[in-house]
This record gives C-alpha cells, sequence and structure tokens, in this order.
C-alpha cells in the first residue's frame, strides 16, 4: 500500500529529502544548545566569569539562529513536499478514475469517489507532513539526547531507558483501546451525516407524512451513541497526558534524587550542578519526542483508512481497454448482436441479457420497447462499449467491437443517455463536447434539427446563455434537446437515445424525428422510448422482456402478431378513459 | 458592518457559553479549579529543581543535611501527584461536558430543522446546511476540547510564570516582557500572512472539489463523448492552483513554530547575560520577596522559567485561528436555530370516528377508515363532522416571495371523491397548487376550506395526515424496502405493507431483490432505477391511506404499462376519495373528473376531457400535438 501512495510522490521526492535533512541539523543544534547552555552555567554564571558567559552567549545566539535557519527551511520544504505529494496523489486519482469503463464506475458512488479525492487524500497528506518532519525529528531526538545523557552520566541515562520504553507501551496502549472506538464513531458519523443529509433531501416527504418526531428520535438516538462511544473514545484519550507527566516528573524526581546523591558523594566532579540542569531538559525533550512520536502514530493510524481507499481508486484496472492494433476507422452503421448475453455482476445465473441475436443495417431506424427493468438501456449500452458482452459478439460496422479504437468507436456511436448531465458554462460550449472544432453555423444546425434553436434563441444570450452545474436552469425537455444536439454534432454513424424525449411534447418529438429523418438518413437510428407513437414508423420495432427479445418487426407487423404490443398501442392510443364516467 | 459582525462574533460565544454553563455549572467550576492545581503543579516543577539546586550548593559549601534534599524532592513529588491527578481529572471532566454540549447543540439544531417552513430549504442548498452539521459542528468540538481547555491551562501557566518570574527578580522579567511584545508583533505580521494564504486556499479548495463532483457525477457523459483528456486538463489546472496556495499557507504556518522557538533560545542566552552580570556586579535583586542578592539558584530557576514561557503562548496563539473558525461556525449554527418555525396557530384536530346506523358519530382511538374533524368553538362546544374531502381555492394569490406572485386568482373546487388534474408547462404552477393545500407555504391573498374549515384553523399535523402525496422526487430513506413503505404508516403489520406494494404493483421487483422486502436500500435507493423509486414511493403512499390524495407526477419514469395497473389500483384505493393529479402524460389524467389547464399561475381552462376536446382551447392543442408542454 505504501509502495502504491509513494510512486506518487515524483519530482517532491527531493523537497521531501531536503525537509528530513534539515529536520535532522535542526535537531542536533537543539540538542547541542542545552549542552552549552551547562556549559554557559556551569563555567559561566557558577565561576563568575562575564567574558565565558559572552562567549558562550554568542556561540548560542548564533546556533539559534542557524537552528532558526534550518527550522525554516526543512519547514519551506516539508509544506512544498506535502503539499505537492497531495496534488499529485489528487491527479493520479482523476486521471486514473478517467480511464475506467461504466464497469468500474458503477462500483463507486459518485459521492464516495469524491471524498476519497478530496478528504482522503488531506488526511494522507497530514500523515505524510508528520511522517517527513516529525518521524525523523523524534527518533533522532530521542537517540541523540540519550547519547549525551549517557555521556553526562551512565546511571542518569539508564533511569531515561528505562523510562522510555514504559512511557511508550503506555502510549501504544493508549492507541490500541483507542483505535477501534474512533473506528465506531467515524461510522456513526456517516450514519448521521447521512440522516441529515436524508432529512434535507426529503423535507417534504417528511412533512407530508408528519414524521418530524420519528425522524427527531431517529436522530436523537444516532446522536446519544456517538455521545457514549466518542466520549469513551476521549475517555481513553484523556489518560495520554496524565501518562506523560507521571513519566517526565518521575523520571525528574529519580534525576534529582540520585544527581544530588552524585554530586554530594563525589564532591561534584562526576556530575555538577549544570550538568544537572541540562540532564532536566533532556529528559523534557526525550519524553516530548517519544509523545510527539506517538502522535504520528495516531495520525498515521488515522490515515490508514484513507490511505486504503485511496489505493483502492489507483489499483482499479480498467475492465475495457484499447486493443492491440486497434482499428481506427467505423466503415458503416451497420449492427449485429451474435447470440449476446449481459450480467452486471459476471454471474451466469442473473444475465440481463439473454442470447440476443439481431442485425440491424446502416441508416435503418430501430424502436425499443419494454417495461421497467427489461434491459433496453443495457442492450444499447454494448454497442459502443460502455460494457463489454459476458458472451456472444457485438459487431459495428461488421466488425467486433471489442477490435476498434475506444476513442473511434464512441465517436462513431453517439449515445444520448437516459441519465444525462450538462456542465455548467454556456450553451456553446456544452455543445461543442460534441466536437470541439464546431462552427456557430453548424452548432445552429444541430439545434435546429433537435429542435433547440427555437428555445435557444429566446434566450437574452441565445447560444452563450450560461448553464448551472447539473443544467438547473433549463427545463426538463430543453435539457433533453440540448443532450440531442450535442450528441448530433458529432456526426455520428449511429445514433442511439435512450428515453431521451420523454421530457419533449409528442409534436416536438415527432418533429426531431423527422428531421432525422430527412437530414441524417445515413447514420443507424436506435431510439427507446417509453411512447410508442415515438418509435411506430421505425423500420423495425424490438419489444424487450426480462433481457430477451420478445417480438420484432414493423409496427403493423407487430399489432399482428403481438399481443403486449397491441395491448401497450391501444392503451395509450385509444381516446378518452372512460372508466370513471 | 464590521462592529455588527464582531457582536454577532460575542454573542455566538456567549450562547455557546451558555450551553456550557446551563447543565454543567458544577463541572465547570471544578475544571476550573482542577486546571488550577495542573497549571501550579507544572509551573512549580522549574522552581523546585532551582531550589534543589541550591540547596546542593547549600551541602557542599555549607555542610548542610542531604535530608534536606529528600524533604524536597518528597514535596515536589506530592505537588506533582497533585498535579496528574488534577489535569487527568480535568481531562475527563472535560470530555463530559464538551461532548453533552455538542449532542445538545446536535439535537436542538436537528430538532429546530425538522420545524423550519419549506420555504427555508428552498433558499439554501442542502450543502449548505449540511456543513452546519460536518464543519461546523467538528470545528465547534475543536474548540471545546482542545482550544478552550488548552487556552485556560497556558494563561493559567502564563500568569502563574509570571508571577513567579516577578517573586525571583523584576529585571529579569522586564527582559521577559520585552521578548513578549516581541513575539506578540510576531505572530500578527505571520499569521496574518498565514491567513491570507489559508483563506485562498479554501478558495481553491471549493472550486476543485467543486469541479471534481460535478465531473465524477457527469462521468458517464465524460466517457460517451470521449473528454476524457479536456477533463483532465481541467481538473489540473485547479489542481496546480490548489497546491501552489496550500503550499504558501503550510509554509508561513510551518515557520511559526521555529521562530518561536528559537526566539525561546535567544531569550534565555539573553536571560543569563544579564542574570550573570547581576549575579557578578551584584546588584541588589529587587522582587516581590523585597531586596536581595540574587543567586546562582535563582538564575537557574528564572531560566526555567522562561523556557516554560514560551511554550504556552505560541500555544495560545495557535488556539486564537481555530477559536475564529469555531465562532464562525457556530454563528451558522444559530443562524439556523433563530430562524423562526412553521408557525401552527390551529385547532381542528383529525380523528378516527366510528359511524352508528343514524350517522352519529363517535370520536374513537384506534383507525376506523373513518375521518371527521373535531371542531372546538368558541362558546366551549365542539362538533365533530366527517372528512368528505372537499377542497375549495377562492380567489388564492400566492408567491415564493412577496414582490412575485406566481399563482393569481386561483379558484377551484374539489367535490368529494373528484380526480382533479392539473396540466400546464413546467413552471406554470401545478405543483405550488398542491403545496398550499398541505400549507408547505402560506397563501398570500384568498381562502383555502376543507369540508367548509378555513385551513389555517386546522392543526398542520392533522391536515397533513389527511393528505396523501406522492412527490416526482422519490426521497427515499436508508432502511429495508419494509421500512420505507412503512413510513407511510408505523403501525402498519407485514400483510399491510405486501398488499400496499401489489397494489403499486413494486411486489414483483421487490420479490426479485436480493433479500426480498428486507433489502437495505441505501443513498436514497441508488441500487433502484428511477421507476422502481416510484413504485416504492406509491406504495407508501397506499398504505397511509389518507382520505384525500395527491399524486405529483408520481409516476413519470414508470412504463404506460406498469403505469396502468397502477392507476386501476389507486382508482380502486381512491374510490369515493379526492384525489389530485399533476402528470405530464396527457393520458393518465384523461379520465379525471375535472382537468385545470394552467398558465403562468392562472387556471385558463377547467372541465372534463370531453369538454375541454369541445372547448378546443389550450387542451385540445395540447392533446393534438399542436402545442408543445415545455
Amino acid at each position: 500500500m505504501i509502495k502504491k501512495l509513494a510512486r506518487s510522490i515524483r519530482e517532491y521526492k527531493t523537497s521531501s529529502i531536503l525537509t528530513a535533512l534539515f529536520v535532522s541539523f535542526e535537531v542536533v543544534l537543539e540538542i547541542l544548545i542545552p549542552l552549552l547552555m551547562a556549559e554557559l552555567i556551569n563555567q559561566g554564571i557558577e565561576q563568575g566569569q562575564m567574558s565565558v558567559i559572552l562567549k558562550f552567549g554568542f556561540i548560542l545566539i548564533g546556533m539559534a539562529i542557524m537552528s532558526f535557519i534550518f527550522g525554516a527551511l526543512s519547514g519551506n520544504f516539508c509544506a512544498k513536499a506535502s503539499s505537492g505529494f497531495a496534488k499529485n496523489l489528487r491527479k493520479d486519482m482523476f486521471h486514473k478514475i478517467q480511464s475506467y469503463s461504466f464497469y468500474n464506475i458503477d462500483k463507486f458512488s459518485p459521492a464516495s469517489l469524491v471524498t476519497r479525492i478530496t478528504t482522503d487524500v488531506n488526511y494522507v497528506q497530514m500523515a505524510y507532513q508528520m511522517i517527513i518532519r516529525v518521524a525523523v525529528r523524534s527518533p533522532l531526538m530521542l537517540i541523540f539526547a540519550m547519547v549525551s545523557t549517557f555521556i553526562i552520566n551512565v546511571k542518569m541515562g539508564l533511569i531515561l531507558l528505562i523510562a522510555s520504553p514504559l512511557l511508550l507501551t503506555g502510549l501504544l496502549l493508549i492507541l490500541r483501546f483507542v483505535h477501534p472506538q474512533f473506528k465506531k464513531v467515524v461510522k456513526e458519523y456517516d450514519d448521521l451525516n447521512n440522516t441529515v443529509q436524508e432529512n434535507v433531501r426529503a423535507t417534504r416527504v417528511v412533512k407530508a407524512y408528519v414524521r418530524e418526531d420519528y425522524e427527531i428520535e431517529k436522530f436523537g438516538k444516532i446522536s446519544d451513541q456517538i455521545y457514549k462511544d466518542y466520549s469513551k473514545a476521549r475517555k481513553i484519550l484523556a489518560f495520554n497526558s496524565p501518562l506523560m507527566q507521571l513519566a517526565i516528573y518521575s523520571c525528574m524526581i529519580l534525576i534529582c534524587y540520585f544527581g544530588a546523591k552524585i554530586i554530594v558523594d563525589t564532591g561534584g566532579t562526576t556530575l555538577n550542578v549544570g550538568e544537572l540542569q541540562t540532564l532536566f531538559q533532556y529528559t523534557m525533550q526525550i519524553l516530548m519526542s517519544l509523545m510527539l512520536f506517538s502522535m504520528v502514530i495516531i495520525n498515521i493510524a488515522i490515515s490508514r483508512a484513507s490511505a486504503q481507499r485511496i489505493v483502492e481508486i489507483l489499483d482499479e484496472t480498467p475492465n475495457i481497454s484499447n486493443p492491440e492494433n486497434p482499428i481506427t476507422k467505423v466503415n458503416s452503421g451497420d449492427i449485429e448482436f451474435k447470440n449476446v448475453s449481459f450480467s452486471y455482476t459476471d454471474d451466469i445465473s442473473k444475465l440481463c441479457l439473454k442470447d440476443i441475436n439481431l442485425k440491424i443495417k446502416s441508416g435503418e431506424t430501430i424502436g425499443i420497447l419494454g417495461g421497467t427493468g427489461s434491459s433496453k438501456s443495457t442492450l444499447i449500452s454494448l454497442i459502443p462499449r460502455l460494457y463489454d458482452a459476458t458472451s456472444g459478439k457485438v459487431l459495428v460496422g461488421k466488425k467486433d467491437v471489442k477490435d476498434y479504437n475506444l476513442e473511434t468507436l464512441r465517436d462513431s456511436v453517439a449515445v444520448v443517455l437516459q441519465k444525462n448531465v450538462l456542465f455548467s458554462g454556456t450553451i456553446k460550449e456544452n455543445l461543442k463536447w460534441g466536437n470541439p472544432n464546431a462552427s456557430d453555423k453548424e452548432i445552429e444546425r444541430v439545434c435546429k434539427l433537435a429542435c433547440a434553436d427555437e428555445f435557444i434563441e429566446n434566450f437574452p444570450n441565445k447560444y452563450e446563455t450560461y448553464i448551472e452545474q447539473g443544467g438547473t436552469n433549463v427545463s426538463g425537455g430543453q435539457k433533453q434537446r440540448l443532450c440531442i444536439a450535442r450528441a448530433l454534432l458529432k456526426k455520428p454513424k449511429i445514433l442511439i437515445l435512450d428515453d431521451s424525449t420523454s421530457a419533449v411534447d409528442t409534436k416536438t418529438d415527432s418533429m426531431i424525428r423527422r428531421a432525422f429523418k430527412e437530414e441524417i438518413p445515413k447514420t443507424t437510428k436506435i431510439i427507446i422510448a417509453q411512447r410508442v407513437t415515438s418509435i411506430m414508423d421505425a423500420d423495425k420495432i424490438i419489444l424487450l422482456d426480462g433481457g430477451k427479445i420478445v417480438a420484432m418487426g414493423t409496427h403493423s407487423q407487430l399489432l399482428k402478431t403481438s399481443e403486449v404490443y397491441k395491448d401497450i398501442y391501444t392503451s395509450q392510443t385509444k381516446k378518452g378513459g372512460k372508466k370513471d364516467a | 458592518m464590521p462592529k455588527e459582525k464582531s457582536n454577532k462574533k460575542s454573542n455566538s460565544a456567549k450562547r455557546i457559553l451558555h450551553y456550557i454553563f446551563k447543565s454543567h455549572k458544577i463541572q465547570i467550576a471544578l475544571v476550573f479549579i482542577l486546571i488550577i492545581i495542573a497549571s501550579v503543579s507544572s509551573v512549580s516543577s522549574a522552581l523546585f529543581t532551582g531550589e534543589i539546586i541550591d540547596y546542593i550548593g547549600k551541602i557542599m559549601k555549607e555542610g548542610a543535611e542531604f535530608s534536606g534534599i529528600i524533604t524536597r524532592i518528597t514535596i515536589m513529588a506530592i505537588v506533582f501527584g497533585a498535579g496528574i491527578i488534577a489535569s487527568f481529572l480535568y481531562n475527563l471532566i472535560m470530555v463530559y461536558i464538551s461532548q453533552g454540549v455538542l449532542k445538545d447543540i446536535r439535537d436542538e439544531m436537528f430538532a429546530k430543522m425538522q420545524k423550519l417552513p419549506v420555504k427555508y430549504f428552498d433558499t439554501h442548498t442542502h450543502g449548505d446546511i449540511m456543513s452546519r452539521y460536518t464543519n461546523d459542528t467538528d470545528s465547534l468540538e475543536q474548540m471545546l476540547c482542545q482550544s478552550i481547555p488548552q487556552i485556560i491551562s497556558s494563561v493559567l501557566t502564563i500568569l502563574f510564570v509570571f508571577a513567579f518570574m516577578l517573586s525571583i527578580s523584576i529585571y529579569l522579567t522586564l527582559v521577559i516582557i520585552f521578548f513578549l511584545i516581541f513575539m506578540m508583533l510576531i505572530t500578527k505580521t505571520i499569521g496574518g500572512k498565514s491567513r491570507k494564504y489559508f483563506i485562498a486556499q479554501q478558495v481553491s479548495v471549493g472550486k476543485t472539489t467543486g469541479y471534481i463532483e460535478e465531473m465524477i457525477n457527469g462521468q458517464k457523459v465524460i466517457k460517451v463523448f470521449n473528454h476524457e483528456q479536456q477533463n483532465k486538463d481541467g481538473f489540473d489546472k485547479l489542481n496546480e492552483e490548489l497546491c501552489f496556495n496550500a503550499t504558501k499557507a503550510n509554509k508561513y504556518a510551518n515557520i511559526f513554530m521555529p521562530i518561536m522557538q528559537n526566539l525561546g533560545h535567544l531569550q534565555y542566552v539573553v536571560i543569563a547575560i544579564i542574570g550573570g552580570l547581576l549575579a557578578i556586579f551584584g546588584v541588589n535583586n529587587i522582587s516581590l520577596t523585597g531586596l536581595s542578592v540574587i543567586t546562582l539558584g535563582n538564575i537557574v530557576s528564572f531560566m526555567g522559567l522562561s523556557r516554560q514561557f514560551t511554550m504556552p503562548i505560541s500555544q495560545v496563539s495557535q488556539q486564537v485561528n481555530s477559536i475564529i473558525l469555531a465562532l464562525a461556525g457556530a454563528e451558522r449554527i444559530f443562524e439556523m436555530m433563530d430562524t423562526p418555525a412553521e408557525t401552527d396557530e390551529g385547532y381542528v384536530t383529525l380523528i378516527n370516528v366510528e359511524k352508528d346506523e343514524e350517522g352519529n358519530l363517535t370520536e374513537v382511538e384506534h383507525r376506523t377508515n373513518i375521518w371527521a374533524w373535531k371542531h372546538p368553538h368558541h362558546d366551549g362546544t365542539t362538533t365533530i363532522h366527517e372528512l368528505k374531502g372537499d377542497v375549495r381555492f377562492f380567489d388564492v394569490d400566492f408567491g415564493y416571495d412577496k414582490e412575485k406572485i406566481v399563482l393569481h386568482d386561483v379558484s377551484l373546487y374539489a367535490k368529494p371523491g373528484h380526480k382533479i388534474a392539473f396540466v400546464g408547462a413546467t413552471g406554470a404552477g401545478k405543483t405550488t397548487i398542491t403545496n398550499l393545500i398541505n400549507r408547505f407555504y402560506d397563501i398570500a391573498d384568498g381562502k383555502i376550506r376543507y369540508d367548509g374549515i378555513n385551513i389555517n384553523k386546522i392543526k398542520k399535523d392533522d391536515l397533513r395526515k389527511s393528505i396523501g402525496i406522492v412527490l416526482q422526487d422519490t426521497n427515499l430513506f436508508t432502511g429495508t424496502v419494509k421500512e420505507n413503505i412503512r413510513y407511510g404508516n408505523l403501525a402498519a403489520t407485514d400483510e399491510q405493507v405486501f398488499e400496499a406494494a401489489k397494489l403499486a404493483n413494486a411486489d414483483d421487483f421487490i420479490q426479485r431483490l436480493p433479500q426480498g422486502y428486507d433489502t437495505m436500500l441505501e443513498s436514497d435507493g441508488a441500487n433502484l432505477s428511477q421507476g422502481q423509486r416510484q413504485l416504492l414511493s406509491i406504495a407508501r403512499a397506499a398504505i397511509a391511506n389518507a382520505p384525500v390524495m395527491i399524486l405529483d407526477e408520481a409516476t413519470s419514469s414508470i412504463d404506460t404499462h406498469t403505469e396502468k395497473l397502477v392507476q386501476d389500483g389507486m382508482d380502486a384505493l381512491m374510490h369515493g376519495r379526492t384525489v389530485f393529479v399533476i402528470a405530464h402524460r396527457l393520458s393518465t389524467v384523461q379520465n379525471s373528473n375535472v382537468i385545470m389547464v394552467l398558465d403562468h399561475g392562472r387556471i385558463i381552462e377547467k372541465g372534463s376531457h370531453d369538454d375541454l376536446i369541445k372547448l378546443k382551447g389550450k387542451y385540445y392543442q395540447l392533446y393534438t400535438g399542436k402545442l408543445e408542454l415545455d
């Protein structure tokens, strides 16, 4: 996992190493400074030697300046390295997601992908910053300080040597207990946020059913649970600082006692007063660095879950990719399905499409009809290879879709998705998704084909009208027509409309279809619809049920051969429901 | 303006204090005492070491007893012990206080949110409301759990250290004050710079997150249009900008600590030199305890103290930022809590009744499917009359804000048992009318009567209970399919749930779900198709079995065949009850008793399908496809 994340450090390796290097210099100085301070007390203050005091004083000032410079440099490089690392992580993830197939996209919810690129990267960035600074600093500090105490006095060093692992064990124990508790709390926070989000979204439902008290109670339960578990976690953490103090104070007391004893016994020859003072400082330093170290571990522990979530994104292999020596031209709009079966889960017992055999000639118009959940959308998504068939073959332009360059294939097969999206930007910018080099004339032409020209011209800013995120400032029908225009701009060989005119009135709907017939006769058109009138005049109508083709033919053929088709047709077109009268 | 803002901030601070003191008075007092003990103990460690060093000198020079050291160490151990216990206890108590306060605020905020008018949710984005529960509460928590205790203890430490310093030497304390001022100046400059870039970073984060959100949600469209490369380029640009601002912001933040620390070293040296001078030249030392000669121990103690001084100061200055952040968050939380709740001055209540042969009504507790209005009068009498489902609008005007009226002079009457349909373009006011019936919004002018009662006199909850509504946006809740259907009637048995699902034609697909009725739905039923979600929300309304029903584009994503089946089921269920229907497909509303054609907030045609066809007006044009419904 760490290896995979580390790949994103790249050009920030130097900064990271420099951070660690300058941190080490800083540590060396921070160790030397108390040593010199001790000398200043011993040789200077104690002896009343002003010149010595000044000498050491200036050396100390010089060192403080150096230490400041190193500190500032390490801080600087650290900021560069950690921000850069985070940037690369975000970039790698975002770019990786761009290579995902529909199958990969379906695996992660959009909300989860967004959190991973934002929040999770933040946690990892914080941990990284900790690692290159603190995780270098505190062990170094510990070692230097420990060695220095041993140099001053072996016995005193032993006290600290024994105390350190004890403290570390204590801190790690706290961590061990607190970690699962925090994990629990994080999950509960998710529940809490989820409840709030649902309630914000569903205010009208809650109010309509008068479920306010029910929801308050539901929320209260979760918030109570959080209170309990979080308090528990914090309670465990409350041991942290007393434990630290216990360690520091006990060491101080022991050092005081033994130190005093040694000084008195030896008459100040093996240990002197200044050195004792220095020992106090090392004690603080050693124990502090242990605490910092435990904080690093906490941080790493917190970010571990995030790191995992990031690696999941990076590790996901797109299951659809370009073949070797791909074909870069689609010759015609012919489509053929040969014994195609499909399952979203690769589970053969849960097939969404079963044994589809189908031949469509270039330029034909095909209508697809079927009930909710009959796999209409699934069927057409195999044509531009949004998914791969589980078994069987899909051919476009007489060649297997798997042999094409993906970009070529998808440029030639334009799909207007059922759940379509416009992006924030002007209408023109949105349309140009279909073809970035399209001229204004071309844009106007496709808008006319999609019957969108009229309402666009009615906007004060016409083609420069700004579309809000999600296209909230145009109506459903307008949005659908813009999406059709966008797809037309690609000049595809095959055009697929997946229930793309459901919010468009019948008249406009038929106008669009007429325009298709007259203006793009060579393009193969596949139309999924719920209205029979939308597909009545197609060359071929396919009736799907439960992932199988149950009937196929022209309108008049189907009226004769298919009961179901006849039923749908009459229920939709028979005038006047006299049931209530 | 800035003054008002700072007033608001101090108000939020006061209110947070109010939450703290409300139910935790004793604990807070206790925490305060404990913090004092802990700070005294930590400050005195420097004093003790100085004392001991002095005493060692005494032993060596004057031959004092070694036992003196032991006494001193014992006292030191006791003081330290007290400090440790105190700090443990106050940390523990603070956990309960802060978590308790957070729980109170959260619960209160949520309860308040439930009572807010629908309008509040129209005028605030979901993200904005959500962030009050997440970001704002988080920063409040940070403040309560960390900043406040740390600041109290830091300030106390600073005060004690200062007092001790004064008790040792006033001259040396002056040096400290000089450095203190210097440090504060640096904090201000660096803090200002760093804040500027932190703000820039926040803006960048917002922009980048927005981009990611939009693009990830449109990822499938991006694939279909081969737009990956453009998308990467767009992202890279924002990402670079974010990285630039983050680097700057962190740089300043990272430099802060080395500056403080090394200023501390500098201060240490300066004190050593000045202290040394004072000691060598035997300058009379002035301290709070009087005049004396400065000792080696004094200087050592003072140097220890000076090191203890730097730490809490940099801690306080770091906490100030998080407190400002938390107060800004608190302000947003209180803003929501202070928003006026939905008003309800109704007094007519909805009850279940039993009807005897003569048609007399008696109130009963259990559900009878016969409802009645219980109407208390001014003279103290109460009348009960049966709910019929007669809804009338008299010259109703309405606007989401007062300047912009969107409904004009709407008059209509729905006779009991009738099916009333609304037809019109997007934005014509169809949904708005139905939202007025259950008082999601209050009308600006006119009157709405329900069975002859002004709806303002009916208790809102009871009014809403009497009206079942199925919205186009389905909004399912996390939970099992069964729980979601039961949302309409919490007391419903499993049998009733199955029945409702069958009626809504949802039974079929539910049976095919992995765990059938016990399948968990997550994030608004993301694992279901839009049509399936609508079927579930119809089942939810069916189980509520309300005397009046509103179907707002309830079947827009259901194929026409299934729609027909659902409609037959609903017709059977609602037989004899009033139903309002909004639908895009005219075939859905053809069999209504009355169809209202709306245009720009006015009813322009009304009548049955046949009447309207004969009229050859707008409806006729729509029906024959001569007019666009958009």
